[in-house]
């Protein structure tokens, strides 16, 4: 018998990205309805990068954490409220605490995928606090499978339900996925999941090569909205799903009158893969960092593709995205020395 | 001439905590004019910390504030890199003993302290705190800032550093990492509210610790506040050799930027570990500053 598979809903935080964490109550309300009616049972809220995030650095959400997990909490009865953090980012004070307060139940926890460490006391904290608690390894890409699996038993011993491998850059192949998500299925004794971006086109095929090597969980947004070319499109997930043979409880057809009918009116534009897109997929860049990348470059004349294939060559993570304008601020001064170079070679 | 007559005298001074800050500390108290580690205390024998100290022909003891309590003369000055939660219970045995108390953890008991800011008061009190490296590396420039632009409220300060340099009690106590250095930039500034982000990056080669500082504000004057950030970076280079500032202040959309970087001296780890060199580094001028008025006036 196949499993069944757990869909996570996270339109209402990575598509936080896709506009600039520009989500307003009406856009909460709406979508935190109509998850509802398709039977969805967990759905994650918030800022892009989760609790405490909202940032000069990362881009200030329009509403506070509160505002928008209480806006989706009036409207959620079955479906399970969720929240996101990174340790770094938010606290347990500041952060945890009050959403607790505000009515979640489901909390995941993420570290960069080589720094599990960092989430003990917020994994444990969440656990005495009786919230379904997941350990994320974001940039998953970056390491290999027993090293994954050494970082995700961590999480494990913390008290995670389940971890879940996010392919924050959009740069994993599905054999790549195959080969971790089953090291992790074999080595752990909780669920695992796979959380995919579409900077490759492979979103849908990356999904569904998890669930193939023992994924139970997959993390997913409606329409694909979300951090630079997007994330596993849901209904198109459960669509495939369907016609294999797994069951995952959600209703097809309210998920696609949700994707046509909210999520398309919540989008500045369709979700596509564009250069900025696609070259950060190959140089292993986390996804959001995309329009940073693209404003940094028009504000100092260099190209965001140049800024892009340098981020991923220092390995830069994500959150840090001030180093952005740094590299650009090299980019500029070097294409200035070089041009200055040839113009005094050509004089010799 | 008083200088030359005390000349080969040193202040004793205990280290307790063997871990990479102690360790640290300890090379560098070896470099020192005025200070002389008699005791270097931890918990356990076989730490590498302790071995290594041996090895340098430093007396050391695994009984940690035990060894101190028991023979309270060895030392005029200890430095507390433990934890917290455990200098929560040295603070008040040590201020029994009378001891000059230099905190290197997060706990915020004592006065904090940054050097190039309030070094005089500093050595007045009994417990001195150095807040966090973040705080160590930022505030100064916050101040800076803010002495130009008092009427800003929200300031912001990201620090990434290299995860080979970040320890276990920097990794099970982040959040009092950030707590700790948030509260040094509002007590030391005055500003309203400031939010503190802390990004471990394992990029091999090691990355060196970077720090953006964000401060929202209208018409700034850029000038100026050059200047003074500029002022601000030599003092600290005065006892932080390798701290620099990387990003001058930019200013676009109502966002005054500049970012700094820490290239620590190498001591116990490797240069990459500025984070952990910069904290130490204003931890020894304290004791330093503190030593010589001792000398001066014993």
């Amino acid at each position: 018998m196949k499993k069944d598979i757990l869909i996570v809903d996270s339109t209402l935080r990575d598509g936080s990205h896709a506009i600039k964490h520009q989500l307003t109550q009406e856009n909460i309300i709406d979508y935190a309805k109509g998850a509802e009616s398709a039977n969805i049972q967990i759905v994650m809220v918030g800022h892009g990068n989760g609790l405490g995030a909202s940032s000069l650095q990362l881009g200030q959400s329009l509403l506070g954490d509160k505002v928008m997990l209480e806006t989706a909490k009036k409207h959620l009865k079955k479906t399970k409220l969720g929240a996101f953090m990174i340790p770094g980012f938010g606290t347990i004070k500041n952060d945890i605490e009050p959403a607790i307060e505000s009515g979640i139940e489901v909390m995941m926890i993420a570290s960069h995928c080589t720094e599990a460490n960092v989430t003990k006391q917020h994994i444990k904290y969440s656990v005495r606090n009786n919230l379904e608690t997941y350990g994320v390894l974001m940039m998953s890409h970056m390491l290999s499978a027993p090293k994954l699996l050494a970082q995700a038993l961590q999480m494990q011993e913390y008290g995670a339900k389940g971890i879940l491998l996010m392919d924050s850059a959009g740069a994993y192949l599905p054999d790549d996925v195959t080969t971790k998500v089953s090291t992790l299925v074999d080595g752990l004794d909780i669920e695992v999941g796979f959380h995919a971006h579409n900077n490759l086109g492979m979103a849908v095929a990356n999904s569904v090569a998890a669930i193939l090597a023992g994924a139970t969980m997959v993390d997913t947004t409606s329409r694909g909205f979300g951090a630079g070319a997007g994330n596993c499109q849901m209904e198109v997930l459960v669509a495939v799903l369907q016609k294999m043979g797994y069951e995952t409880g959600l209703d097809l057809y309210a998920l696609i009158d949700n994707s046509e009918n909210i999520v398309s009116k919540i989008m500045k534009k369709p979700q596509e893969i564009t250069a900025v897109s696609l070259i950060s997929g190959l140089a292993g860049v986390f996804s959001g960092f995309a329009p940073h990348a693209q404003k940094a470059a028009e504000r100092f004349g260099v190209d965001a593709k140049d800024i892009l294939m340098e981020l991923g060559r220092r390995k830069i993570v994500g959150g840090q995205e001030d180093i952005i304008v740094d590299v650009a601020m090299s980019l500029k001064q070097n294409k200035k020395f070089s041009s200055e170079n040839y113009a005094i070679q050509s004089l010799l | 001439m008083i200088v030359t007559e005390k000349k080969n005298k040193k202040v004793p001074v205990g280290i307790i905590g063997t871990g990479n800050i102690g360790s640290d500390l300890l090379t560098k108290i070896m470099r020192s004019d005025v200070l002389e580690c008699t005791i270097f205390a931890g918990q356990n024998p076989d730490s590498k910390g302790i071995k290594r100290a041996q090895s340098m022909g430093v007396h050391t003891s695994f009984e940690s504030i035990k060894a101190i309590q028991d023979n309270p003369d060895i030392c005029q000055i200890v430095f507390d890199a433990t934890s917290a939660k455990a200098h929560a219970v040295h603070a008040p045995l040590l201020k029994k003993l009378g001891i000059y108390t230099i905190d290197m953890t997060p706990s915020r008991i004592g006065n904090m302290c940054i050097p190039s800011m309030n070094l005089a008061e500093g050595i007045k009190a009994q417990n001195v705190n150095m807040i966090t490296c973040g705080g160590q590396a930022n505030i100064p420039i916050v101040d800076a800032i803010m002495k130009i632009h008092p009427e800003i409220e929200y300031i912001e300060i990201v620090s990434s550093i290299s995860s080979k340099s970040a320890g276990i009690g920097t990794r099970d106590n982040i959040d009092e990492y950030t707590q700790a250095t948030s509260d040094g930039i509002m007590q030391f500034t005055g500003v309203k509210k400031a939010k503190t982000i802390i990004i471990l990056n394992p990029a091999d080669p090691p990355i060196y610790m970077h720090n953006t500082i964000y401060a929202s504000v209208k018409d700034p004057n850029i000038e100026l506040v050059r200047n003074k950030i500029k002022e601000t970076v030599s003092k600290i280079q005065e006892y932080v050799p390798g701290y620099s500032l990387i990003v001058e202040p930019i200013y676009e959309n109502g966002l005054l930027t500049v970012m700094t970087e820490v290239v620590g001296l190498g001591d116990y780890l490797p240069v990459y570990a500025g984070n952990l060199d910069i904290i130490n580094c204003a931890a020894i001028s304290v004791a330093e500053e503190y030593a010589r008025k001792k000398l001066m006036t014993s």
